[in-house]
């Protein structure tokens, strides 16, 4: 596609670079906050002004694991719409009203936690009771996520009567089920925060149901980490290909897979809860099952991977078994990137896995091995995947080049991270399969051989999480370099095409209609019952706790 | 739509897979009782005394029968109420000896809480307005530390026991 | 991307010029690893 290697219009790569720029801001400032986190548990250093841990741990997990991520993957689907479907004077206007309204919620959440009035971490359960203006803040950022996913929509559907009878751009179809998906789970969160959580905080509510306000979250909660992943399978099926040579491996392929993710990443929230006493467990396992469903697409797509791999190479002449794989562009950055984010995906998925397998969840559940599960997958397979895209896609927002120093540079910062992540989440994992808790300061608890193993592996946590934050230095200097000092030029936005053969995309993948029905009532069937008894069997409601988390 | 050969057995060998682990833990779970703990009785965290098993002369551990014993256990920000011993002072460790059968039965009267008898499958949410129950057999001998595993407040580190197994 | 064009497919094309022997090894690969890390695992929680 011609238009791949044209630089985007200034006003639009404004407003895609905008996103980036908070994107890498929620970078520095996470990443800062979670280097003090590993210094703080390795008992050796306390935190400098009488900081508390809870705050910088609630900053960690708001500013890394609901900004950051959800603004680049706003700006990326942005530029991937525009890319495919184009963008019109009247969307990009709205575009912006999305940005300024996620970044008005950013900011008031972020100075509430700041000023240590909602230290009550990411998932704020009740009934710790933050100041409003930290919910206020994350309704914000949700309703601005929803203005962009509206955009999303009305790009396509424009673009779709403008091209009747056509199939939609796969890159646009995908943003389309991941906003889709966005937008039908945080339906949940912004309910419970919008009827439970603010006018509980603000008084006019004496009392919280506690179950109700987790279940709500949870339901928002796994697709939560879906929305996360499904921008890397997005560069995984339509942009690597590009980068490694090759064409698309399936079309449909792709799509099923897409949809199959938006049907079962929601109806799975309870393998959330499962070691909760309020919920019955036939129910937890009818969504472990589901669960398990959840899992089929995975498998597609690592197949779809590796074939995509070896039919380029294989192209290119390389007929040993795995010569193909050899011949790999491993000295290209924005392969090698998200590459080390596909390899981390398979420990990350295989201890997914565990973490479903309903009682077997009790060896795991909120230990560090589960904070380990999650910096392999958010942490190393998203975000390397996202470091991979922000190679070229910077520098084509900004109309420059990713020089071969810049490559160079990004193939050493993949290396740090990947050292550094081998070392501290592989000591999560041992930690927290003996039994170490997650979300913890420093503590030596009863003392005794078992404490003293965890502390052990808190300090290798304290070595690979500084060397991590090396990396998050150089990841800030390459895109400071990528937005401002880089050569002037053109950087190919790079899209997979389709074999001139391919075989045809049933009609059927485009079914909107079917598709979200099926959705709804996947929902329907495994929240409709066990929500009724929840609220049927509810305890009298909690009072809000202030002073727990250290509000006055 | 059309899947190539390998693709297809690919995909028929992972779902088999996690049909495999399915049937492994649905059948551990609805026919030998090992769900993870759901216990569904509620109670009022605000006067969480009024049930039997919460009174402060009841807290703690308990024979029942032989070699089968129960232990009552307050949670609250930011200790585990265990009762107290015979000089009035808190109790902070449960022995049992090994191979018994213990039942835990904890609440909150304040916020979340986490139960975890780390090194050992007793790991339960503790939630205001519910009581949290599991069963097991102590099957190894050992001082396990008793840690809160859900953030509840500034001084969740703090929250602690030990268990200890002997011979 | 393209528009459909449904007279030139051919549904063994895949088969015929590409062989997927690496992928395959791969993935299977991949899934025994999964079945032995799953196994290892209920393993452990059932000696606790
Ligand atoms: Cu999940
Ligand atoms: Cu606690």
């Amino acid at each position: 596609m011609a238009t791949n290697q044209l630089p985007l219009a200034k006003k639009d790569a404004r407003l895609y670079m905008a996103f980036m720029y908070v994107t890498y801001t929620a970078l520095l400032v996470g990443g800062l906050m979670g280097l003090l986190q590993t210094l703080a548990r390795s008992g050796k250093y306390t935190l400098p002004f009488n900081i508390n841990y809870y705050t910088i741990l609630t900053v960690h997990g708001v500013i890394l694991g609901l900004v950051l991520t959800t603004f680049f993957i706003i700006g990326f689907q942005f530029s991937l719409m525009e890319k495919t479907v184009g963008i019109s004077d009247k969307q990009r206007k709205v575009a912006w009203l999305s940005f300024w309204v996620m970044v008005t919620g950013t900011i008031m959440a972020a100075i509430t936690i700041l000023i240590g009035e909602a230290s009550v971490l990411y998932t704020f359960y009740a009934p710790l009771r933050a100041h409003p203006a930290f919910y206020f803040g994350l309704a914000f950022v949700i309703i601005g996520s929803w203005i962009a996913a509206f955009v999303n929509f009305r790009q396509l559907y424009v673009w779709k009567k403008a091209h009747k009878g056509q199939k939609s751009p796969l890159l646009a179809f995908m943003v389309t089920i991941n906003m889709l998906m966005w937008f039908i789970a945080t339906i949940g969160v912004a309910t419970s925060v919008i009827i439970q959580f603010i006018p509980w905080s603000l008084g006019y509510a004496e009392t919280i149901n506690v179950l109700l306000s987790r279940t709500l979250f949870w339901y928002f909660g796994h697709p939560l980490v879906y929305f996360w992943l499904l921008p890397a399978y997005m560069a995984w099926y339509a942009i690597i290909p590009k980068i490694i040579g090759g064409k698309l491996f399936s079309d449909p392929l792709a799509r099923l897979a897409f949809i199959l993710l938006l049907l079962f990443s929601i109806p799975v929230g309870f393998h959330h809860q499962l070691t909760e006493p309020g919920i019955d467990p036939t129910w937890k396992f009818i969504q472990v099952v589901l669960t398990f469903m959840v899992i089929i697409p995975s498998l597609m797509t690592a197949f779809s991977i590796f074939a995509t791999f070896e039919i380029t190479g294989r192209k290119k002449g390389y007929k040993s078994l795995f010569g193909w794989f050899k011949k790999l562009p491993w000295k290209d950055v924005r392969f090698l990137a998200p590459f080390i984010g596909m390899a981390a995906f398979i420990p990350g998925g295989a201890g997914g896995i565990v973490n479903a397998s309903h009682q077997m969840n009790a060896l795991v559940h909120n230990t560090i091995w589960i904070t380990g599960h999650f910096h392999l997958t958010a942490a190393t397979t998203v975000i390397l995947t996202f470091f991979g895209i922000t190679y070229w896609l910077v520098p084509h927002l900004t109309g420059r080049r990713l020089t071969p120093r810049l490559n160079k540079l990004g193939i050493i910062q993949t290396f740090v991270w990947t050292v550094g992540m081998t070392i501290m989440s592989g000591a999560m994992h041992i930690q927290g399969l003996l039994g170490g808790p997650r979300r913890s300061n420093f503590s030596e608890y009863a003392g005794g051989e078992q404490v003293a193993t965890w502390i052990n592996y808190q300090i290798a946590q304290t070595v690979g999480g500084t060397i991590l934050f090396i990396g998050i230095l150089l990841m800030v200097y390459i895109f400071i370099q990528l937005t401002f000092f880089a050569p002037r030029g053109v950087e190919e936005f790079p899209i997979a095409e389709e074999e001139k053969n391919a075989e045809p995309t049933p009609k059927i993948l485009e079914n909107w209609y079917l598709w979200i029905g099926i959705t709804i009532a996947l929902i329907l069937f495994a929240y409709t019952i066990p929500v009724f008894d929840i609220l049927k069997h509810s305890p009298p409601g909690s009072p809000p706790f202030d002073w727990p988390i250290g509000r006055g | 739509m059309h899947l190539h050969k390998y693709e297809k057995i690919w995909l028929i060998f992972g779902m088999a897979s996690l049909v495999l682990f399915l049937l492994i833990i649905g059948f551990a779970a609805f026919w030998k009782g090992t769900h993870p703990q759901s216990h569904i009785e509620t109670i009022d965290p605000q006067n969480v005394e009024a049930h039997d098993a919460f009174k402060p002369e009841n807290l703690g551990i308990r024979e029942v029968a032989d070699g089968k014993y129960i232990v009552n256990i307050v949670a609250s920000a930011f200790n585990y109420d265990f009762g107290k011993d015979k000089e009035g002072n808190a109790i902070k460790t449960i022995r049992v000896p090994k191979g018994s059968t213990v039942l835990y039965q904890i609440t909150t009267k304040d916020v979340v809480h986490g139960f975890q008898v780390a090194g050992t499958n007793v790991n339960m949410m503790v939630e205001p307005g519910h009581i949290s129950r599991y069963e097991t057999v102590m099957k190894n001998t050992g001082e396990f530390t008793v840690v809160c595993n859900e953030y509840c407040g500034i001084g969740h580190h703090q929250m602690f026991g030990t268990v200890e197994v002997y011979e | 991307m393209g528009k459909e064009n449904p007279k030139q497919h051919q549904p063994s094309l895949h088969e015929s010029t590409h062989s997927l022997k690496g992928t395959f090894i791969a993935v299977m690969l991949l899934g025994i690893f999964i079945l032995v890390a799953w196994f290892g695992f209920y393993a452990l929680f059932l000696s606790r």
